[in-house]
This record gives structure tokens, sequence and C-alpha cells, in this order.
């Protein structure tokens, strides 16, 4: 399974990394903003894509737009500071499967992430 | 500067401490800034524009700031460590939209972080703005938490707005 970790902070894309080793998964690649991970996504959409709301050059609620607009089945958790009902509902919106908020414990992002695996592995196979 | 916004940023400071670097704090008597400011070494800055506007700044001595990236990142953060900056951005942010998500009724918008290393420095603001700052404890040491936030039209403008 190949899990695209977009953030622009280095060390919660390393805090993430270590909860996906200890969940058993290391096949792993990183974007630091928007367009980065667009491009990977262009090139070999993932399995997997954990995305932050605010970054520079393009931000995460515009990339799950544009990854909606042509994927409809890869499971995306938004992983952010922004807390507020309007924010999430618009993530929903987007397309997002699952919502997590900074801060968050190690427990509750490995909890998020087998969740939404579970849900996407279970949509799969009845299909 | 209303109380209300003081006491989100101090919940969110206990929240974001705890959680990410499981790290009780302690905080102290929240204070205007006067002249005799705190001179620090890492500043770690969270910009706001929208319905209000001002900034919330993080300061750590370079000890404090290396203890408190290290518990947050699970591995030894030095200031020489190539993700210094980026560990105390990254906790400021979050201090900042714990509070946020707090202010009911104002649309803010909260900047990237950005951080200021250099040793004894301070951070100039605007004298328009009244800022407090807000000492915290914690077992990596001290650190002070400085917060400015004016709200860029009346209330009641916000209000209203709220409810269209």
């Amino acid at each position: 399974m190949n899990i695209l970790l977009v953030d622009d902070s280095r060390t919660i894309r390393n805090i993430q990394k270590n909860v996906l080793k200890q969940l058993g998964h290391t096949d792993i690649v990183e974007a630091e903003d928007g367009v980065i991970a667009y491009a990977i996504f262009s090139k070999q959409p993932p399995d997997l894509m954990l995305v932050d709301w605010n970054m520079p050059n393009m931000d995460g609620i515009t990339l799950i737009r544009k990854v909606r607009e042509t994927n409809k089945t890869i499971p995306i958790i938004m992983c952010t500071t922004e807390a507020e009902k309007s924010r999430v509902l618009e993530a929903i919106k987007a397309g997002v499967n699952n919502y997590i908020v900074k801060p968050f414990t190690v427990e509750s992002l490995g909890e998020k992430i087998s969740q939404t695996m579970a849900k996407a592995t279970g949509a799969a196979a009845a299909s | 500067m209303d109380v209300r916004y003081i006491n989100a940023f101090i919940g969110s400071i206990c929240k974001t401490f705890e959680t990410m670097c499981r790290m009780p704090v302690t905080v102290g008597k929240p204070e205007k800034k006067g002249n005799n400011e705190p001179k620090t070494d890492v500043s770690s800055i969270i910009g706001f524009s929208g319905d209000a506007a001002g900034s919330v700044i993080l300061h750590f001595s370079f000890d404090t700031a290396a203890k408190i990236a290290t518990s947050f990142a699970g591995i030894e953060i030095t200031p020489k460590h190539p993700d210094f900056a980026d560990a105390l951005g990254e906790l400021a942010n979050m201090v900042a939209g714990g509070a946020k998500c707090q202010f009911q009724g104002l649309n803010i918008s909260v900047s990237l972080p950005n951080v200021i290393v250099g040793s004894n420095h301070n951070v100039s603001a605007s004298k328009n703005s009244p800022r407090v700052i807000i000492p915290c404890s914690t077992e990596a040491g001290t650190f002070h938490v400085e917060i400015g936030m004016v709200l860029t039209q009346p209330a009641e403008a916000i209000r209203l707005g709220a409810q269209m």
C-alpha cells in the first residue's frame, strides 16, 4: 500500500511516518505542498493520502478538489489545525473521507488511519 | 484585550503541549507587554487576519526550545538540527489553530509559521494594539507566549455578518 503524506512541516511528516511504520506501512511518499503532491498523484495515484490544510504554493483543500476531479476513490484524511465546524464541512464537501485535528495523539492518528483504510478496503471488496 | 481570547490561548497552549510533547504546562499570570519585555533566542510567530488582526508569538531560550522540540519530534533536536525551526513553528501553528476555533463568530485566517532564531533578540510589534505576555513553565524550562489581537471592525458588525 502506497501512502502519500502532504504537510509543509517535516516534523509532522516524520511523526506520521512513525505511526504508519508502527501500523506496518513502509511504502510512504512525502510532499511539502499541494503542487508537489498533485504532481506525485498525477504520475502514480497513491492508495491513501494524509493532507494538511495550510501550506504554501497550493493548500490542502485545493489539492483535494483537484484530486477529486479525476479520482473519487482514493481515501483522503485531512490532518490540520483548522477545527471549526465550517472548515470540517468544507473539507467533507471537497471529498475527504476522514478528518483529524492537530494537536493529535499518536494513538488517535493511528486509529483514524486504520478506520479509513478498513472502510476503503471494505468498499472496494463490496464493489 | 478581551479575556476570552486570552483564555482561549491558555487552553490551547496547555492542550498542545500536553498532547504533542507529553508535557504539562503551568500558566502564570498574563501581563501587559511593557518596556521590560523578555529577550529570547527563538520566536515562533503566527499572524492573524480577517475579522481580527494580530499575532501569537512563542518565545523560548535555546535550551528550552531544544528540549521542547525534542519531546515534540520524538528525536533529539538541537538548535543546529535542520528541523529545529520547523518543529517550533508547527507548535505555534497548533497553539494558534486551537485558540482560533474558540473565537466564535469571528472569521479568522492564520498565516504560515515564521521562526526567528538568534541569540537574545526581541520582537517589536505595533504600539497601537495591546499585547499580553503569558509566562509558561514546563519541565523543559520556562517560555513566554505573546498575544496581540484587535478586531478589524466593530464587534456588532461582525456579529451581524455572521448571522447573514
